[in-house]
């Protein structure tokens, strides 16, 4: 692609293009700390999330701010409208996965001196651990502008869907088991449906990167795998 | 399992062979002496509606537009070859009157050339070489109508034997396409009808043109993509005398095909 000829414009799409990779990082990052924060136990590692999530909000504020006068001052026509829209979205998208974060940490707060059930964690483990690469690819694949790479995260989002059912079902029955499980049970619930939506963020993601390379929109229904809204364990 | 995309958007049909065209040229060449200025072009534009040229400057958008009323004849050594059809009319047959063709292809230019004549004068002078008037009565109705049309009685009718020339440039413009629209024509084109005036005289052109467009086939050359995108359903991009890319105006500006547009309209020609 030949640069524009007004060098300033230039400089401003590459700069929204860093706010959005600097914004993906801190992302990732605090999904996986608020994670690590909720395994072991540490509040402070808590507390460092839900205070570094005001950068992420800050980010978004800066892209909102600069898309606006770029549209404003530019008017901003093809490829480029769709990366200043496209950039946009996906501010939006990291700030509520941020937000996301925010919400396990602050869990992980308030279950730090429970006991934790080793299979449930692992459980939570393997989805975020696999929310994480989803997002990882999702990002990559907004820098290289590669719609193939973006659409297999859009498809791969029913796996993190079906981690949550399962997930889902175990958390039941440990709840039926024990009523005192409920208050934890109830937490780590919360924080699987919390890393359920970042995936769904993450393929939000997908879907801009796609409009960003190929100019059109996805028009296919996603496969979906949680049916936890419907789900219900029965007495016996 | 696969994902299905949306083709709607991307490829645009291009309308066959001249249904519901109004303006249809087929391998149409324009040469100035030597110079190749126009190279095999084919579009159809369609009526009621309204058609931006777009381009760089010398990229033959209004040598084209100039084609579509013969003002090229103008030009000794320019010549035309393939064919112009208006409604299925070669408008190049040399049985065809250009006289009458100019009266039913109008033009609006860059610069408001008013005739130094009273305002109402301007605008009754094509239907009076065309006699279009049986009567005084008739030919005041004809310059009353023509005005209000063009968004210009409110403004002039205390003044209308004033001299054309003492208007504003905005007010000029529109006394011009007052005058176009006087003879009653089927096709208005519009040489970069903006270029000369302020933004409120703009946006009152661009207002007219989206009135007018309901009556007649509008082409309009604009430098202002920003206006081309305001004004137009379709969008033409030509560059070194051809026409590369041809479509609906918001898929022209949100989603070109061809690079050449994509580089010309987000601005990294050069």
């Amino acid at each position: 692609m030949n640069e524009h000829i007004v060098t300033s414009y230039e400089e401003e799409l590459a700069l929204l293009d860093k706010k959005i990779a600097h914004m993906g990082g801190l992302a990732e990052h605090n999904l996986g700390l608020s994670f690590d924060a909720l395994e072991h136990r540490d509040p402070r590692l808590a507390e460092t999330v839900v205070k570094s999530d005001k950068q992420i909000d800050q980010l978004q504020r800066e892209i909102e701010t600069l898309v606006i006068s770029m549209i404003a001052r530019r008017q901003p026509m093809a490829d480029d409208l769709r990366r200043v829209m496209a950039a946009l979205r996906i501010a939006g998208d990291l700030e509520r996965v941020g937000d996301l974060a925010k919400n396990i940490a602050k869990r992980a707060l308030a279950i730090a001196h429970e006991s934790h059930p080793k299979p449930l964690m692992t459980g939570l483990g393997h989805m975020v651990e696999l929310a994480l690469k989803q997002l990882k690819s999702v990002l990559d694949a907004y820098s290289e502008r590669d719609a193939e790479k973006a659409m297999a995260v859009w498809r791969d989002d029913e796996q993190i869907d079906a981690m949550y059912n399962s997930l889902f079902r175990e958390l039941l029955t440990y709840m039926m088991e024990d009523p005192r499980n409920i208050g934890l049970s109830t937490h780590l619930l919360f924080g699987a449906k919390n890393i359920e939506r970042v995936g769904d963020h993450t393929t939000n993601i997908a879907e801009t990167v796609h409009f960003l390379v190929k100019g059109m929109n996805i028009t296919d229904d996603r496969p979906k795998l949680d049916q936890t809204s419907t789900t219900l364990i029965s007495k016996d | 399992m696969d994902a299905q995309v949306a083709t709607s958007t991307h490829t645009v049909p291009r309308m066959t062979a001249g249904v519901g065209a109004k303006v249809v040229a087929r391998d149409c060449n324009v040469f100035y002496g030597e110079k190749h200025a126009i190279k095999m072009l084919n579009v159809d534009i369609p009526d009621r509606s309204v058609t931006s040229f777009i381009g760089p400057s010398g990229c033959g958008k209004s040598t084209f537009l100039r084609c579509i009323n013969r003002m090229n004849d103008t030009i000794p050594i320019c010549r035309v070859t393939g064919t112009i059809n208006i409604d299925n009319r070669d408008i190049y047959d040399p049985s065809l009157d250009v006289v009458q063709l100019r009266a039913r292809v109008g033009m609006v230019f860059q610069k408001p050339n008013p005739f130094p004549k009273s305002i109402y004068d301007n605008v009754a002078y094509g239907p009076r070489i065309h006699g279009l008037a049986q009567s005084k009565a008739e030919m005041d109705e004809i310059v009353m109508t023509s005005l209000e049309k063009a968004g210009l009685l409110k403004e002039v009718k205390d003044r209308l034997l004033e001299s054309g020339t003492g208007l504003s440039g905005g007010q000029q413009q529109r006394l011009c396409i007052a005058r176009a629209i006087a003879v009653s024509p089927e096709v208005i084109l519009m040489d970069e009808p903006c270029s000369a005036l302020d933004p409120i005289a703009t946006a009152k052109i661009e207002e007219l043109i989206d009135e007018l467009r309901s009556n007649y086939c509008i082409i309009i050359v604009t430098h202002s993509m920003q206006q081309a995108a305001r004004v137009s359903q379709r969008t033409a991009f030509f560059h070194l005398g051809t026409l590369v890319e041809e479509g609906e105006t918001s898929q022209i500006f949100t989603n070109p095909q061809d690079k050449r547009t994509q580089d010309y309209i987000t601005g990294r020609f050069g």
